[in-house]
């Protein structure tokens, strides 16, 4: 049984990055204060600070992802790092390899760090407890479980509209079940003391224990978002939308898809997130994507800059 | 026999005195944070420069990221003006090994290649590792083995050198 | 050979006698306890001084893995296991590979597991074909062949009209029927207890539904056929209730409990470490708490092992994709020491339930000490401290959720048919 935190080294600086979870407030902060520097980089016109000169990282995707991972890949070139990408469907994973065969013969590589998505919760942990000592993981999301990035960015873009969180109402709505980004926002915004955080959703889509996560349940959008300043969306999958979960993606758009109508009942500063890809029409109408509220675009710049941070907090530690 | 502190207030004001004939209305001033930045501003004001002050944090260009990691601070740097072409003076408040400020110009060239680059300090240690010099200083002061010296500023913006254990 | 056990705690379960004596064996029985039948000349002395001798334990549930899965583990070394944990009489699942059901399998395992010369191995018959919960199997060719009961193993029978035929089918021979409730919907993609670790962790959910609504079901079969039903692996608290309500009602079932379930919880889980993916999965504290009680109030029969060695390699993934089960032949004893302690128990009680009580369910003589009765026995140091580490483990499956834990008990011999087939 693992009683200690794998994420952290002995002298409690950031090792690797698996989940929010178990974080302390103090590292999170300093990643987004770290990020806000990148920012600027992202400015300039030579985007790249020398930081991760000479190291190797490793794009893991055992799930298939393009966007996130062309954001880490941005993110660790503007580092100068040098950047390999494995699509695990074509490499020796589809010939039978196990996982952790696969992770020791790139270590054998000189990997620096590895960049992990994978469809099963805890494979990131898994990783992360055979490597070699000097190796950093971070994880890009493992099944339900975790995408620690993402909830990163998603509290720096809090934090840049908002400024701060201890009075903040943030609604994360739709399916709460099966996200791996729900999760990892959830703990985010307890760490850094967001006060109320409530999810959205029909019953099947919200695990039975959500509450013990210290959310306030609601199944009705329009009370949910009601006095709300920062509303998360969450992509529904398509797999979801047929079958004993959800009779229709019209049935779901009809009562927890964000118009703006909806919208209305939140604060009218609020800011509308999504961690994308959009499923317009079913989660969010067009005009609330494209509209003044809408931050979803500022998210993905965001999301390079906190990638940035991670890395170069990570490849500085032993 | 140790030579007193210089009261910083008093160096900031020769130091202005010491630049004036060799600035113009156009040069561009960047302070180094965050002791630079301080004397930056204030360099800014007395010499009354016409473009917009800029700062800089050099911890993405340091050379000891390997052995130490990401500075535990880091701040955004801000340029707000083309570095291209421009006449730069760079502001630090101690110069000491001159690794800053290489990190300082490597940082600099990744927005643009200046016209010229020169240095102020308030402080010049000594103790050079690289062939770095500043065109303006305050004044030399050396410091034991073990200790260093810094800038403050206190509740009512007015500076003074302190001299500290130096840190690992 | 002739032996003489000295001066060991003589405890019989069964009657609850617990006392220091002497305990004399000769032609693979017991024949006397305390005083030594006159003339009588041991060819060995044991010397079990601070030891308690009782009754070989009995397994209810050990997986051998042949046929079919000799590289998670053979015959030799699970057998091997089991006398070092004591263990002398056990009952193996039918979920080997082919399972079993034909009786020509049956017979090639009993007479490759009569010629290693250690515990007595009980095999379950599949109650279905292939286990396929599409017809039913030739019981009474099995039972011939040497099968115990019949069972389902972990598969559920999803089709509620051959599960009562089945049933019907053995209760008119009176044949035991063993099962596990698990529905075949609920949960069936789920790989931990629908609990807050599965929320926290992202890890599909086994609803506590999955058990108890295939329990109710099984019960009102059982009430419609009369058959002889023992249900497996209870670790639910819901479902231990509706078992005491059952019996009290005077449905006549019995019930076992694996050994994890009385100890461990979902919360054991910690950052998905996969020797804790087990099945049934390790449910909430409050569902272990109801297991403890049911232990102790009776409504619990009996506690197994549920012996399942799993390679390696099976381990080291993701854990919805690791292969569930733990090893715990070798652990079995000194797991329910450890309940007595933490229940309060007379070491007699506690071990009722891995001795008397499932030799009583299994309708075979065992898990008793008196004179006449077979000299399976265990002897064992009460006091002696151990650490569960993988490499001092006799089974090929050091998969343990106890890895580290200090134990007490250790096994210091173990008899068979009055033979010595174990000692450390």
């Amino acid at each position: 049984m693992t009683s200690y935190n794998l994420q952290l080294n002995a002298q409690g600086e950031l090792q690797h990055l698996l989940t929010i979870e178990g974080l302390p407030q103090e590292i999170i902060v300093r990643i987004l204060d770290t990020a806000h520097s990148f920012l600027s980089v992202g400015e300039r016109e030579i985007k790249k600070v020398p930081l991760l000169r000479g190291k190797a990282v490793f794009n893991l995707f055992f799930e298939a992802s393009t966007r996130t991972r062309t954001t880490f890949e941005i993110a660790a070139k503007r580092l100068s790092a040098d950047v390999i990408n494995l699509n695990v469907g074509t490499s020796s994973q589809s010939k039978g390899e196990t996982l952790l065969d696969t992770v020791a013969n790139l270590s054998a590589m000189h990997a620096d760090m590895f960049v992990v998505r994978h469809s099963q919760s805890g494979a990131a942990h898994l990783i992360a407890r055979h490597v070699a000592p000097y190796i950093h993981v971070i994880n890009a999301g493992d099944g339900r479980h975790a995408h620690p990035t993402q909830g990163l960015l998603d509290m720096f873009t809090i934090r840049y509209y908002k400024k701060e969180f201890t009075s903040l109402r943030v609604a994360i709505v739709g399916d709460v079940l099966h996200s791996r980004v729900a999760r990892s926002q959830i703990h985010a915004l307890a760490t850094l003391g967001v006060p109320e955080v409530r999810v959205i959703g029909p019953r099947t889509l919200l695990p039975s224990n959500v509450s013990d996560l210290g959310v306030q349940v609601h199944h009705d959008m329009e009370n949910g978002l009601k006095d709300v300043d920062v509303i998360i969306m969450l992509r529904l999958q398509n797999e979801r939308m047929n079958g004993a979960l959800l009779p229709s993606a019209q049935e779901f758009f009809k009562y927890y898809g964000l118009t703006p109508a909806k919208l209305a009942h939140a604060k009218p500063d609020a800011i509308v997130m999504h961690p994308g890809p959009m499923n317009r029409g079913i989660e969010i109408e067009s005009s609330v994507a494209d509209g003044q509220q809408s931050v979803i675009l500022p998210q993905v710049t965001f999301g390079i800059a906190v990638r940035m941070a991670v890395m170069s907090i990570l490849a500085g530690n032993p | 026999m140790t030579k007193p502190l210089p009261d910083a207030e008093k160096l900031l004001a020769l130091l202005a005195e010491r630049m004036r004939p060799w600035v113009s209305a156009d040069t561009a001033l960047i302070g180094i944070h965050t002791g630079g930045v301080w004397l930056a501003q204030r360099l800014h004001k007395v010499l009354a420069l016409r473009q917009p002050l800029g700062t800089i944090d050099v911890s993405f260009y340091r050379d000891d990221y390997g052995s130490r990691g990401l500075h535990p601070k880091v701040r955004p740097s801000n340029i707000p003006f083309e570095v291209s072409d421009a006449d730069i003076i760079l502001v630090d408040d101690v110069l000491f090994t001159g690794r800053t400020i290489r990190a300082a110009m490597n940082e600099l060239f990744d927005y643009g290649r200046p016209k010229s680059i020169r240095l102020a300090a308030l402080i010049d240690r000594g103790g050079r590792q690289l062939p770095i010099a500043a065109q303006f200083v305050g004044d030399e002061y050396a410091v034991a083995e073990g200790e260093q010296i810094e800038l403050t500023k206190n509740e009512k913006d007015e500076l003074s050198l302190v001299l500290n254990r130096a840190r690992a | 050979m002739k032996i003489q056990i000295k001066g060991g705690r003589v405890i019989d379960p069964g009657t609850g006698v617990d006392r220091t004596q002497d305990v004399f064996i000769a032609a693979g029985k017991v024949v006397a306890i305390g005083e030594g039948p006159s003339g009588f000349q041991a060819n060995r002395v044991i010397d079990a001084s601070g030891m308690v001798v009782c009754p070989g334990l009995v397994d209810l549930s050990a997986r051998l893995r042949e046929p079919g899965y000799e590289y998670k583990a053979t015959l030799e070394s699970e057998m091997a296991a089991a006398v070092a944990g004591g263990v002398t009489s056990l009952v193996c699942p039918p979920d080997t590979d082919p399972p079993l059901d034909e009786p020509g399998l049956v017979e090639m395992l009993k007479h490759r597991a009569r010629n290693l010369n250690q515990a007595r191995v009980y095999p379950l018959g599949a109650l279905t074909q292939g286990l396929k919960g599409e017809r039913i199997t030739e019981m009474a060719e099995l039972l011939d062949a040497g099968c115990i009961a019949f069972s389902q193993a972990d598969v559920p029978l999803g089709d509620n009209e051959v599960l009562l035929r089945a049933m019907q089918y053995a209760s008119t021979f009176g044949y035991q029927v063993w099962l596990r409730p698990r529905d075949a919907a609920l949960g069936r993609n789920g790989v931990a207890h629908d609990g807050q670790v599965a929320t926290r962790l992202g890890l599909a959910p086994i609803p506590s539904i999955a058990e108890t609504v295939a329990l109710s079901t099984i019960l009102l079969l059982v009430h419609q056929t009369g058959a002889k039903v023992h249900l497996c692996r209870l670790s639910t608290a819901d479902g231990i209730d509706m078992v005491r309500q059952a019996k009290s009602l005077g449905i006549k079932v019995s019930c076992d409990v694996s050994a994890n379930h009385v100890h461990l919880s979902e919360m054991d889980i910690g950052y998905f470490d996969s020797n804790c993916h087990l099945v049934p999965p390790l449910r909430s504290m409050r569902d272990r708490d109801a297991v403890r009680r049911g232990v102790l109030d009776g409504t619990v029969d009996a506690i197994c092992s549920d012996h399942t060695p799993v390679d390696e390699d099976a381990k080291q993934l993701p854990f919805g994709e690791s292969e569930p089960g733990a090893t715990g032949l070798e652990l079995l004893l000194a797991l329910t020491l450890k309940w007595a302690d933490e229940a309060k128990l007379s070491l007699a009680s506690a071990l009722t339930k891995v001795t008397s009580e499932p030799a009583r369910i299994l309708g075979i003589e065992a898990g008793t000490i008196i004179a006449g009765a077979r000299a399976d026995l265990c002897v064992f140091d009460p006091q002696a401290r151990w650490t569960v580490q993988p490499a001092i483990l006799k089974s090929q499956g050091k998969n343990t959720p106890f890895t580290g834990y200090e134990m007490r008990g250790k096994v210091r011999f173990t008899l068979v048919e009055g033979n010595v087939v174990f000692e450390s």
